[in-house]
């Protein structure tokens, strides 16, 4: 049967693997093609790189990173950060990423999922969801909120309906984010997790406040996540890709090992 | 002696001509939309992504047809994913008429069917690593282990009406048809060009592979 996947997310910027942006500032953790070479030996299912800085000069360093990565690392990248157009997925693609995740320009502009999916396939679309709890909505019936601008901006879109209508235009699966947990290390925000994960029925990654390979267990045991995404339990070599696998093994969940 | 990559303009072809050139030992690699070139090329890769009526008519639009029919049925030839589905008279996708090289529809994964032992939904696109159970020994599996796991991602799978064209199923939840293999024919839904170890020895398989010599594995 099909494995639950694993994604270690490597944020990059001007070329470097950077440590997540709201977990005590920046710090170097390496050049991602030996990072993607390590996680790749480590059994990674898949490999997801965000731009978090998304400048129009860190462009030509993204695509040559991207097209080293491909060259030598022979499972599917997700690339995303900056993507706005048509022109850019294609670039992306081009360059050697198999998918490319789509944030702000979605909700700025909702049409573009539809225009990217129809002209490359929904498989390499991935909308990327960051979700904010709404502080007032009761905790039997919680809500979340959609935001931009790497989650500075509110939008007033409730997240799940805003997921079922980028299923409707075509994306392929969805990068959901939770902004409360991101960072923290507390693990996911489970309902959130559970909640997109029952109504939609494209694929979902996890992702947001991963600290232990239990958190990674629990985001498919209790979320129901088609994939979990982590970064900084796997930079420094805290934990490796194997070790969340064999948890999860040992949890009863179909893995790649 | 080249390798051409079938480019009819749909998906990104880069990694699949990648993949081949990471294994092909100096073998060139060409990504072509020229019926000329894929009519001179000694082995042949089809792939796909995307919507299948798109991809027919983008096919045709280039004039393709005729030479990639010919190649699926005089030299190595090798389909992945839409490249598989394409092979076939009829793909419920948009009702779209295949080439028919090979006698057989492509259904979609039916709603009602996709649920797994313990009741929970699953997910269509079929997206991530699953089991592939070989049906029949072929010089394209020598040196893979029965039951690997290959890279999915797909809503529609082949049904060939020949159970001879078998060469492998996968469960999802039930079994389905995942690679078919006839003479000098094989196609793949999954995507060897990013299934990692098991992808890459299967293409350096197909590089290497002699149709004329019998599909008997080599001891």
């Amino acid at each position: 049967m099909l494995a639950r996947r694993v994604i270690p997310c490597l944020d990059v910027t001007g070329g470097r693997v950077v440590k997540g942006v709201n977990f005590v500032g920046l710090r170097d953790a390496g050049d991602p093609v030996e990072v993607a070479r390590r996680y790749d030996q480590q059994g990674a299912d898949e490999l997801a790189f965000l731009d978090i800085t998304a400048s129009s000069d860190g462009r030509a360093t993204l695509l040559s990173m991207v097209e080293a990565v491909a060259a030598q690392v022979f499972i599917p990248l997700t690339v995303g950060g900056g993507v706005r157009s048509v022109a850019d997925v294609r670039v992306l693609l081009n360059a050697g990423a198999d998918k490319a995740s789509i944030n702000t320009a979605a909700v700025q502009n909702p049409a573009f999922v539809a225009e990217a999916a129809g002209r490359f396939g929904s498989q390499c679309i991935v909308v990327a969801i960051d979700a904010r709890r709404v502080p007032d909505s009761p905790p039997q019936a919680p809500r979340w909120e959609v935001y931009t601008h790497g989650g500075r901006k509110a939008t007033g879109l409730d997240a799940l309906e805003w997921g079922e209508r980028m299923q409707a235009s075509g994306a392929g699966e969805i990068l959901l984010t939770s902004m409360d947990r991101d960072g923290t290390r507390e693990g996911f925000d489970l309902e959130l997790v559970r909640a997109f994960s029952d109504r939609l029925s494209i694929p979902v990654i996890a992702s947001g406040g991963v600290g232990s390979v239990q958190h990674m267990v629990d985001g498919v045991t209790e979320g129901h996540a088609d994939a979990v995404l982590a970064a900084s339990i796997f930079h420094y070599g805290e934990h490796t890709v194997g070790d969340v696998k064999r948890a999860l093994a040992a949890a009863g969940v179909e893995v790649r090992l | 002696m080249t390798i051409a990559v079938v480019d009819y303009g749909m998906g990104n072809l880069r990694s699949v001509a990648r993949a081949l050139e990471h294994v092909a030992g100096g073998v060139p690699v060409v990504v072509t939309d020229s019926p000329e070139q894929v009519e001179a090329a000694e082995r042949v890769v089809f792939p796909g992504q995307g919507a299948m009526p798109d991809c027919m008519r983008e096919l045709d639009a280039r004039g393709l047809r005729e030479a990639v029919v010919r190649a699926a049925s005089r030299r190595p030839f090798l389909g992945i994913c839409i490249g598989l589905q394409m092979l076939f008279e009829r793909s419920e996708e948009g009702n779209t008429p295949g080439l028919a090289v090979l006698p057989g529809e492509v259904i979609r994964f039916p709603e009602p069917a996709m649920r797994d032992a313990s009741g929970q939904r699953l997910k269509v696109p079929h997206m991530g690593w699953n089991e592939v159970h070989q049906a029949v020994a072929h010089p394209l599996w020598q040196g893979i282990a029965d039951g690997s796991r290959f890279y999915f991602v797909h809503s529609y799978f082949p049904q060939p009406a020949d159970p001879a064209l078998v060469a492998a199923f996968a469960h999802y939840p039930f079994a389905f048809c995942c690679a078919v293999a006839r003479e000098n024919l094989f196609a793949v839904q999954f995507h060897p060009e990013k299934s990692h170890d098991a992808g890459l020895r299967l293409l350096a398989n197909f590089v290497a592979w002699d149709p004329a010599a019998g599909s008997q594995p080599a001891a």
